[in-house]
């Protein structure tokens, strides 16, 4: 029974439908290995309770014979998403204790469709960071660590809560949310995939806001497969955000032909950056040969101004997370710091209730968007977020998907690039860049460096054209196939 | 460009931030390295380019004029750090 942690969503359904075993079954096994694996930190809260009678209530749906398309599976989500009655954080003190009287549109599809929820699953504090170590709920570790070398490593960030948990088979699949990188960057570190669909995919409702024209909900599992079965459950029109796409949801999973025939691959030349490891680049022929004898044609393309990518990123999330986190103002929920008056409450709740990096952003942001500063900031930054979305319809007329690296380097150790803000946003620069033109974005692990950590790859598509990135990324799959395992996670015998 | 202490003063209490002289210390040298880093901007440029504040290329909908949510005010203040008689409680603001 062990080994039921072991199995994709793909094969868990089967399993399920066969009757080899219960979702109960199923996720007792994942609550035992959750209780073995919480050094890692993965989880803020752990829900064994909901879990095993939402598990309950699926068994009894499946031999009703009305089983949901997710029914029985266990999740892990990531604590930035609103759970009704269940302590909803953003890992950030300023929220402990928060429990939302309101289910958040992603979450409320996933358990339409049968969903089991582990727990909420830790993050950087407000999704601001590449390494979870601004969580107020302690560091997330990745399962992997390096050969011979007992070093902690972090899993990415923001979602490296949920992309450990993965990668440690203490959840079978997460939600994540990606505001410029926190889905791709730490399924890369982790060696598992993960998708940002295109802006307008997912319901952004009851989400906590970080950056609200960049923010996007999606998925992370073991295989594209899963990720495809997990998108098509969350995605779909919310008459409740404005911004959410009204179009049919396609069944992503079905797009996975294998064919990908005289597909065109774009190549950008811009994403070759100065001090990448050599390892990285060999990985990426490497994919870009693997598709080119799946009969794909490989084209080189050019995307100009990728090297305002981070700038722009660095003045458009900080505003607009500047606006977003006024909220928190000690009067309506979360953490009240009693003061002399109103502004003074104010302020001590909002200095003690925010982490540093949070509290770096806000003023960033709050700076950027003042009187004198706005259009030689703001503007300007929305200004090359044009150019920098032309850069990619460009690319598109003569390719149909990007592959690039997922991120500069492997899972590096916890404390490293913390001294110099600026180095730590460089883990971004791939991307990044998908969130500023709405893209959708696939990461999936390729291989493994040297010192024995996955690297991963990424696919950018069309607006819209995440079938497309499913099928491209099913080709890579079966060509990397990937089945390395974190030491500490091997299978029982 | 860069910001001195003051600056950073004056930002954070736009923000609502309280902020003492050794968090000034620490905060204004990493500011600065944030604010030179995205001053390359400037070096590019954007006259006749719009500005692109949003991608998602979608018409917003008009709802029905119907009441659809309310009368839950107990929802509304369940969460809140102090309540009382159904109302948010907030230091006083008027003498």
């Amino acid at each position: 029974m062990t080994n039921l942690t072991h199995l994709t969503i793909e094969q868990a359904l089967k399993g399920l439908e066969k009757k080899d075993f219960t979702a109960v079954e199923l996720t007792q096994a994942h609550i035992d290995a959750m209780e073995k694996f919480r050094s890692l930190n993965a989880y803020i809260v752990e829900t064994p309770e909901i879990a095993l009678k939402q598990a309950a209530e699926s068994d009894k749906r499946r031999a009703g014979g009305k089983a949901g398309l997710i029914d029985g599976i266990p999740l892990g989500i990531k604590d930035l998403f609103c759970t009704q009655g269940v302590q909803t954080t953003a890992a950030s003190k300023i929220l402990e204790g928060f429990k939302p009287e309101y289910e958040s549109t992603v979450t409320s599809n996933l358990f339409r469709d049968g969903a089991v929820m582990l727990g909420k699953t830790n993050l950087d504090e407000f999704a601001m960071g590449s390494s979870n170590t601004t969580s107020a709920f302690g560091n997330v570790i990745n399962p992997w660590k390096r050969k011979n070398d007992n070093t902690d490593l972090v899993p990415g960030g923001s979602s490296g809560g949920s992309s450990a948990a993965v990668a440690a088979r203490i959840c079978m699949g997460a939600t994540g949310t990606d505001t410029g990188g926190s889905i791709r960057q730490p399924a890369a570190f982790c060696g598992i995939a993960g998708i940002k669909p295109t802006y307008g995919r997912c319901s952004r409702w009851g989400v906590v806001a970080f950056a609200s024209s960049l923010d996007q909900a999606g998925p992370f599992a073991r295989t594209v497969k899963d990720n495809a079965l997990l998108l098509r459950s969350m995605a779909g029109y919310d008459p409740k955000d404005s911004t959410s796409a009204d179009r049919p949801v396609p069944d992503y999973a079905a797009a996975m032909t294998g064919n990908i025939k005289g597909l065109k691959i774009g190549v950008p030349k811009e994403y070759r950056v100065e001090g990448m490891p050599a390892e990285i680049e060999k990985m990426w022929q490497q994919g870009i040969d693997w598709l080119k004898s799946a009969g794909a044609e490989i084209v080189d393309v050019s995307l100009p101004h990728t090297k305002y990518a981070l700038p722009v990123y660095y003045i458009i999330a900080p505003a607009e997370a500047s606006s977003n986190l006024a909220r928190y103002d000690g009067v309506r929920y979360g953490k009240r710091v009693t003061g002399e008056n109103l502004k003074d409450m104010y302020q001590k709740t909002r200095a003690q209730g925010f982490g540093e990096e949070v509290r770096r952003r806000i003023l960033v942001g709050t700076y950027v968007l003042s009187a004198g500063y706005y259009d030689a900031y703001y503007i300007k930054a929305q200004r090359v977020r044009r150019l920098i979305y032309n850069d990619f319809m460009s690319a598109f007329e003569k390719c149909d998907v990007l592959l690039t690296p997922t991120a500069p380097s492997a899972a590096f150790a916890i404390g490293e690039n913390e001294d110099d803000p600026v180095k730590m946003y460089l883990n971004d620069v791939f991307t990044v860049t998908g969130n500023l033109a709405g893209l959708p974005g696939l990461a999936l692990p390729a291989g493994l460096d040297s010192q024995g950590l996955p690297l991963g790859l990424q696919l950018l598509g069309r607006p819209w054209g995440e079938e497309t990135l499913f099928n491209v990324a099913g080709v890579i799959e079966k060509a990397a196939n990937f089945t390395a395992l974190p030491a500490s996670v091997q299978k029982a015998a | 460009m860069s910001i001195d202490k003051n600056t950073v003063r004056k930002v954070a209490s736009l923000a609502r931030l309280e902020i003492d002289e050794a968090g000034l210390e620490k905060m204004t040298p990493k500011l600065n390295g944030i604010l030179q880093w995205i001053e390359q901007l400037q070096a590019l440029n954007t006259d006749n380019v719009e500005p692109l504040a949003n991608v998602a290329n979608i018409e917003l909908k008009l709802r029905a004029d119907a009441l659809t949510d309310g009368n839950c005010a107990d929802k509304v203040l369940a969460n809140a750090p102090e309540t009382t008689a159904g109302y948010f409680v907030v230091p006083k603001v008027v003498e």
